[in-house]
Formats: C-alpha cells, structure tokens, sequence
C-alpha cells in the first residue's frame, strides 16, 4: 500500500519538469494574446505591451526579496512568547 | 414567516437551548435553527420594524434594506457551513458559541441605531472568545484574553463615540456619519480596530490561529466584515478608507511570505482581502460599494473554505505549520482539491468567485484614475495569489513529502468544504445571482477579453516567478519562527516599560501585607495576653474569696442596717 502511494504521478521529476514546461508555454501564449484583444486603459502604463505580466513578475520578485531581508529583523525562535 | 421578527434572535435564544438537546438530536437542531433563521429573512420584506425604545430615545432594532440583506445573507450561509463542518464534534462549545456569535453579527448588521449595534457588537466579541478558548490549551487561553481585551476596548470606544455623536447631534441613528466631530472619530476608530486596520490588525492573527479548527472557520466570516458592514453604513465616500486600504492590501502579503503557521498565513491574507473592501467603502461610488459588499459576500466563502482545509489538516496531523508539512494531497485528495478550489477563488481567477467581485473594486478605482492605489492593488492581488494561492497548497500538500499518512477529513467536514467549493465556481461561473442581490443596480460586466487575459497575465507570471524561486532556491524556506508583529509592542514592548511600575506596585503590596501580618500578629498577641489562654481576664480564680467577700459585705450590710 505504502510502496503504491509513494509513486504517484507528482513524485517523478519527469512530471514536474512536464508541469514546469507547461505553465512557460502558457506565460508564451498569454504574451501572444496582447496582440489579439481590445485595451480598454484607464492608465498609460496598461497600454505597455505585456504590463500585468512583467509587472506580477517583477513585484513578486522584489516582495520575496524583500520579505527575506524582514526574516533578518523579524525572525526569532517559535517559543519566543512563552 | 413572521412579521417584524428578527433573524438574530432566532439565533441568540436558539443557541442558548443547543446544550439541551441529546446526541444525535442536536445535530438536527443546530442545521435546522440557521436555516430557519435564513427562511425568515429571505421571505421577510424590507423596512423597519421592532422599534423599542430607552430614555425616550427611540431605537429601530430591526432594518432590512439593500445594504443589510446581504450581509446578513452571507452570514447565515456562513452560520449553516461552519456548523455542518463542525458536526462531527461532540463538543456543544462550538454550535452553541458559535451560533450565538453568528446572531450577534447579523443583529449588528439589521442596527438602524447605534445603540443596538454597540449591544450586538459587543456579543459577538463575548460569543466568539469561547470558540479560542474552546481549542483548551495555554496559549489559546492567552491569545483569548488578548483577543478580548481588544474587541471588548473597540465596544467601549464604539459607546463613547455613540454617547458623543448623540449630544453633537440629537441623532442615535446609524447612518452616514463623519469624521468631524470626536463622536464621529471615536466611532470610525471603533470600526477600525474590529476591521484590523493598520497597527490595529494584530489581534486578528495573533488570535484566529489559536482557535479550534471549527472555531477559526466561523471566528474567519463574522468580525471584520461587520466591521466592513458599518464603515460602509457611516463612512463610505470617506477619502482615508482608501489609503487605509491600499495599505492593509499590501503589507500584509509580507508578512505572509515568511510566515511559518499556514492558518496565520490565511489570517494575513484575510487583513488582505479585508484591504480591497475597505478602498472600494472608501471611493463609495455605487460600482464601488457593490464591489465591496460582493467582495464580502465571495471572501467569506472563500476563506471559510481556506480555513476548513487547514482545520482538517490541523486535526488530522495535529499541526499547521508550513515546515512540518508536505505531500498530503496523497493522504487527503479530497481536501487538498478544495483547498485549490479555495486558492483559485481567492487568487481571483476567472470562473472562479474572486475574479467577479475584485475585479469590480479594482475597476472602480481605475475609474478613478488613482494610479498609485490601483497599482498597490495590482500588486497586492499578484501577492495574494503569491502566498495563498500557491504556498498554502503547496507547502501543505504537495512540496516535499514530510512522511506524514493520515485519513481523509471527516464526513461533515468534506461536505461542508465540498458545499463552500461548489459555491465559489457557482458564482464565478455564474456572477448574475449575486449581481442581482447586490446593493445598487449592476451595470458590470466582468468577463471581458481585457479583463480575463490581463488577470491571466497577472497570475500566470507570478506563478512563473514562484517557480523560477523556487527553482533557483531563492525563495525562504519554511522555518519554525514566531515573526515580530505589532503585538510584540504590549507582549514584549508594555511588559518591559512597565516593569518598573509593576516592580515597585509588587514591593507596595508586599510592604503592605507584611505590614499587615504585623499587625495581625500584635492584635492577637494582645488578645492571647489579655484573655487567652492563662491571661489574668480569663484565669480562674479560687471561690473561697468570693464567699468570703459575700459573706464580708453581707456582714456590713446587716450591721449598717441594725443602725
């Protein structure tokens, strides 16, 4: 029973690799979409080709970063309140 | 139906009798009651009624209009989910606290005075500590008191301001008010703290993760969007609520990405959401407040359902913690299905609920033309999908296998889950029913070639960067940490400055009782030497003398007489 669970199709990092695979050819496919749909823009920076991609992609980036420096003055051990 | 009968108080005298009922009895009552309670309202038609009143001033303890009906719509679905998912817990603490709270809210939200919602406000503070302390440990009874002492503070500046709006005013009405009077500002500052606005947030997740996992999911719905509920009665159109928002959107996700505790992710993330609601109250336009209260109405479904997933995990594995974690979606499919479900909703994903009530927020305040608040927007919501959408599910279900094999949720709780998950794609595939109770007329329409690919675009590149994190071992891993938050200013901070104070208040009472002890000990020293044991009061003395003074002064007596 245990030997069945332990290979399930997420275990293989072929499969892994195929999910990566898929999620760049959607992120390809989104930037393709630009040039097929109406901009309807309440701000110049919408009319920049790819805007909300490249913004998500940067400002997620930087929000990790940024919150790993906080891990420097925030963290402490888990029974620091006890 | 009965006319002038409020829903609420179906709930409170309805919960009170829950302990009454035998098993299995009780789990028929405490479905059936919300439900009623939900058939009175529906049926019921708007107006005022149940007018009472106290020292001549006059109380309106029951409205129904717009605005109200779908709160108190949501809260009831909210009531009927939470109890079912708890259903399979002997214990009476939860259907009964929990209903009680659910009543209070929706009593709140039916106020037409301010007096009847400082009543209801302060229940649903009294009602829901006992769904923290229910979890019956030693930091649940801390955090407990913690929570209380600050919802009961925001009850307590709710009536100073109430008192003070009176005299300004002459009106006891909850309607719009401002912020120009102190009344005014005693109020909003009320609100504030129970919609965990900035630096008054941390009581929300110091407290919601110490509670049962039945009581988090119920705790999750009621208290701040009532407090959302009023700011969009007294305050909406007031400009601060943006900027109060836009902040609330974004620092949260933060704190978020390195936080440890899966359910105190989810509590972050609901300060989050809480955001996008206050900046639509905020901008106050019709398209705004029927985002706001849309975004209610989704959120609290789609954090219920967030909640109930990690409450499963949390009583099958007995832990939430992101670093214990991994690989349960091969012990549990069920949940971790829903759980997705719940983080597509939340993430606002097309066709799911999300998408249909933030994008309205998000369109209100591009109609605006506020860039800097749209832009924080845009941020907060790749953010939000960033943490809850991605790392719940992922650090809780698939990452790397942490060895743990459990069972499947119990029963109610996958049905409870399965309802809640079956309404978020309900809504976002079909956004018409809710647009259709909302509070204005809704001219919107959200499912537009721009609107799906841009947040399409939004997502799918944050996800990308999660991956490519990922992948290059940037992103912080899972640690076991506690993260300083604004509660280490009285848990830590207030402990410290005040220790002086207590130190030299814990010397005057020592003082005081030795002092006291002294004093005790001389009293009784005297006692025991006057008429103790062997002192001269009590020493028996011989009988002879007093014969012999008996007899002396009979003598005298009789010669005095023979005189």
């Amino acid at each position: 029973m245990k030997e069945q669970q332990e290979n399930t199709w997420f275990d293989k990092p072929a499969n892994v690799k195929k999910i990566i695979f898929a999620l760049c050819v959607v992120c390809a496919l989104l930037l393709v979409a630009e040039f097929f749909y109406h901009k309807h823009a309440y701000f110049a920076v919408e009319e920049w080709f790819g805007f909300y991609a490249f913004y998500g992609f940067i400002m997620c980036v930087l929000l990790v970063l940024a919150a790993k420096v906080m891990r420097v003055f925030l963290m402490r051990d888990e029974d620091y309140y006890d | 139906m009965i006319e002038g009968l409020n829903p609420a108080l179906i709930l409170i005298i309805g919960a009170l009798l829950v302990p009454l009922f035998p098993q299995p009895w009780r789990r028929v009552y405490v479905i059936a009651l919300p439900l009623v309670s939900m058939l009175q309202l529906v049926l019921h038609p708007y107006g005022s009624f149940a007018e009472a009143s106290i020292y001549n001033v006059p109380l309106e303890t029951f409205r129904l209009d717009n605005l109200s009906f779908i709160f108190g719509l949501i809260f009831h679905i909210a009531a009927v989910l939470g109890v079912i998912y708890a259903i399979h817990d002997d214990d009476p603490i939860h259907p009964t606290a929990g209903l009680i709270y659910a009543g209070a809210a929706i009593g709140a939200a039916f106020a037409g005075d301010l007096i009847t919602l400082f009543v209801y406000w302060e229940l649903t503070a009294i009602s829901s500590v006992f769904l923290i302390w229910a979890r019956r440990t030693e930091s649940a009874f801390k955090a407990g008191m913690r929570y209380l002492v600050i919802q009961i503070g925001s009850g307590v500046i709710l009536l100073a301001g109430v008192v003070l709006h009176y005299r300004e005013t002459g009106f006891i009405s909850f309607n719009e008010m401002n912020l120009e009077s102190i009344g005014g500002k005693l109020i909003f500052l009320a609100f504030g703290i129970k919609c965990a606005f900035p630096f008054l947030h941390n009581w929300l997740q110091d407290s919601y993760p110490e509670a049962t996992a039945s009581g988090t999911v119920l705790l999750s719905a009621f208290t701040t969007k009532l407090a959302v509920y009023a700011l969009a009665r007294g305050y909406a159109g007031t400009d601060m609520l943006i900027w109060i928002g836009a902040l609330m959107t974004a620092f949260p996700i933060f704190f978020a990405v390195i936080e440890n505790d899966l359910r105190r992710v989810l509590a972050y993330s609901l300060n989050n959401q809480l955001g996008f609601m206050v900046v639509a109250v905020g901008i106050g336009t019709p398209l705004a407040l029927n985002g706001a209260a849309a975004h209610a109405f989704c959120h609290i479904l789609y954090k219920a359902l967030l909640f109930m997933s990690m409450g499963a995990v949390l009583l099958r594995t007995g832990t939430c913690k992101g670093s214990e974690l991994g690989g349960l979606y091969k012990s549990m499919p069920f949940t971790t299905v829903c759980c997705i479900i719940g983080a597509a909703s939340i993430s606002a994903f097309p066709l799911f609920s999300g998408f249909v009530s933030k994008s309205m927020i998000v369109s209100a305040v591009a109609g605006e033309h506020l860039t800097f608040v749209w832009l924080m927007l845009i941020f907060a919501s790749a953010g939000v999908f960033h943490h809850s959408g991605i790392k719940i599910p992922y650090f809780a279900f698939f990452a790397h296998d942490s060895g743990i094999r459990c069972e499947e949720a119990p029963l109610s709780m996958r049905v409870a889950m399965g309802i809640s998950a079956a309404l978020c794609i309900g809504i976002g595939v079909f956004p018409g029913v809710l647009y259709s109770i909302l509070p204005y007329p809704v001219d919107y329409v959200p499912y537009t070639a721009a609107h799906v690919i841009t947040q399409l675009q939004l997502l799918m590149y944050s996800a990308l960067a999660f991956t490519v994190m990922m992948l290059w071992k940037i992103y912080p891993p899972e640690l076991r940490s506690t993260n300083l938050d604004t509660d280490w200013f009285y848990r830590k901070g207030a402990t410290a400055a005040l220790l002086p104070v207590t130190a030299l208040a814990g010397q005057t009472t020592d003082s005081l009782f030795t002092a006291l002890a002294k004093l005790k000990d001389r009293t009784l020293g005297l006692f025991d030497k006057t008429v103790g044991p062997g002192a001269w009061l009590s020493r028996s003395v011989d009988s002879s003398g007093m014969v012999a003074l008996t007899m002396g002064s009979l003598l005298v007596f009789l010669l005095l007489y023979l005189l």
